[in-house]
């Protein structure tokens, strides 16, 4: 069966393909990032209302839940006939996933602010749109930052699954790589979504580091 | 709505249930495999790829985390595990066991799924040991209990909440997970969307999808069972506030 070298590193493969690679990586990348900032624009006025309006607590946070059970591979297939083959369809999928994350995290963030200070501020004579922005906002921060690292991560490599309707950036490379038995362009593949995740996930980091200085002054 | 509708009929129909020829097949070495046209034998696949994973994951990580939570050491590493295997993309994982010498089909299903449902479980065991109330350990190692006894009799019973909630999150994971396996030949209830899509029967895809919602929500209200039986009385009350 190997009589024909099958490398699993090839930097061969990586010159001669360049244009290919770099087109499918450009694809994953954007495609990560529209889905993440879309999905940000939703899920913060979702957070702020299920903190706001308890009752609707129960039911945002009980469909998150059920919806996560329902396969990425069946999602996508099912947009399908609706959206039609390519970007559209995997970028509602990537959305509905991150929003699930993301709305999370700012509920929790939301609620873990203490109420002795929601109430000093109160005191204080803060409006309520005021409070949030300048009170319970930054608070949640912490929260809401490493739900945005975690739904970034995840949606890098659910872009993979966008196989299913033919766009699934770097996911692509992977399934021909299979289909023609090609190691090295799975092993690539593989490989420079590892990467982009881990690259993602450090400039999210430092920029989480940046937005909230107050928290590496705390005493250890 | 026409997906609506054949949904509904593919899941009406008694012969997509029993399969042509029973739930099982005959396969040409004299064994038996369940059969890719029937829904129960799809679905006992699905359930017996997903178990096998997480039993394989189970008998690496449980004891790794118990030990690594019981000598807090290995904290980093056991975080750094679980964030690369979410950075790692499944369809990466199968793809690369299907063209190694593992090859197509469960076995390579099996080892992938196996490999998602690690971190849960580690990082649980980890948490759940190394977070007992110092106080506790240093009284029961006051009263003359050995570091075995204190890590098995006093640390493993306070942590068994943390650990049945990692068994949870990682069994429904991968029941959701297992789907994948029919990009690479394997078997379980993604052969039905699979096939769906590649036919472009769109109703076939929607009863396929709500097959596995269904069986992922079963097993999560199974898992919450037994989570609630393994969690000793008086921590309970805890365990549902947490």
């Amino acid at each position: 069966m190997d009589s024909v070298p099958n490398p699993w590193f090839s930097l061969d493969y990586l010159t001669r393909n360049w244009s290919e690679v770099s087109e499918q990586l450009w694809i994953h990348t954007t495609l990560t990032l529209q889905a993440v900032l879309i999905a940000l624009a939703i899920a913060v006025p979702l957070g702020i209302a299920a903190r706001r309006i308890p009752r609707l607590a129960g039911p945002i946070m009980g469909t998150t839940g059920v919806l996560y059970t329902i396969p990425s591979f069946a999602l996508f297939g099912l947009l399908a006939p609706f959206t039609g083959i390519g970007r559209t369809t995997v970028l509602i999928g990537l959305v509905a996933y991150a929003l699930l994350v993301l709305v999370r995290n700012i509920v929790v963030g939301l609620q873990g602010v203490d109420r002795d200070v929601v109430d000093a501020a109160r005191g204080q004579g803060y409006t309520s749109g005021r409070m949030l922005w300048h009170v319970e906002f930054p608070l949640a921060l912490p929260s809401i930052i490493a739900g945005i690292r975690i739904a970034t991560v995840t949606t890098v490599a659910l872009v993979t699954v966008g196989v299913v309707v033919g766009y699934g950036g770097l996911g692509q490379l992977m399934f021909r790589g299979l289909q023609s038995d090609y190691r090295a362009q799975i092993m690539t593949a593989t490989i420079l979504c590892l990467a982009l995740a881990l690259v993602f996930d450090l400039i999210l980091m430092l920029v989480g580091r940046a937005l909230t200085p107050w928290t590496r002054r705390r005493p250890a | 709505m026409s997906i609506l509708s054949d949904a509904w009929d593919y899941l009406t129909t008694a012969q997509n249930w029993t399969g042509a020829n029973g739930i099982t097949s005959p396969t040409f070495d004299g064994g038996w495999r369940f059969s890719r046209d029937s829904i129960l034998g799809l679905g006992l696949e699905h359930l017996w790829l997903s178990v096998a994973a997480v039993v394989l994951a189970i008998a690496v990580a449980l004891p790794l985390g118990i030990f690594l939570g019981h000598v807090r050491k290995g904290g980093t590493a056991t975080v750094v595990v679980s964030n690369v295997t979410r950075a790692m993309p499944t369809l990466a994982l199968l793809t690369l066991f299907a063209a190694s010498a593992i090859g197509y089909g469960n076995q390579a299903v099996i080892l992938a799924a196996a490999i998602f449902a690690f971190p849960p479980v580690l990082t649980n065991a980890y948490t759940g040991m190394a977070d007992v109330d110092p106080d506790i350990r240093d009284a029961a190692l006051g009263q003359g209990l050995t570091r075995r006894q204190v890590a098995l009799k006093v640390e493993l019973p306070l942590a068994i909440p943390l650990i049945a909630a990692g068994l949870r999150t990682s069994m429904v994971q991968t029941v959701a997970t297992v789907p994948l396996a029919a990009l690479v030949a394997g078997g379980g209830l993604g052969v039905i969307i699979n096939e769906g899509l590649a036919t472009q029967r769109y109703g076939q895809v929607l009863a396929g999808a709500v097959l596995v919602a269904l069986l992922s929500l079963g097993i999560d209200a199974i898992m919450a069972r037994l989570q609630r039986a393994a969690t000793p009385q008086p921590l309970r009350e805890a365990a549902m506030a947490a």
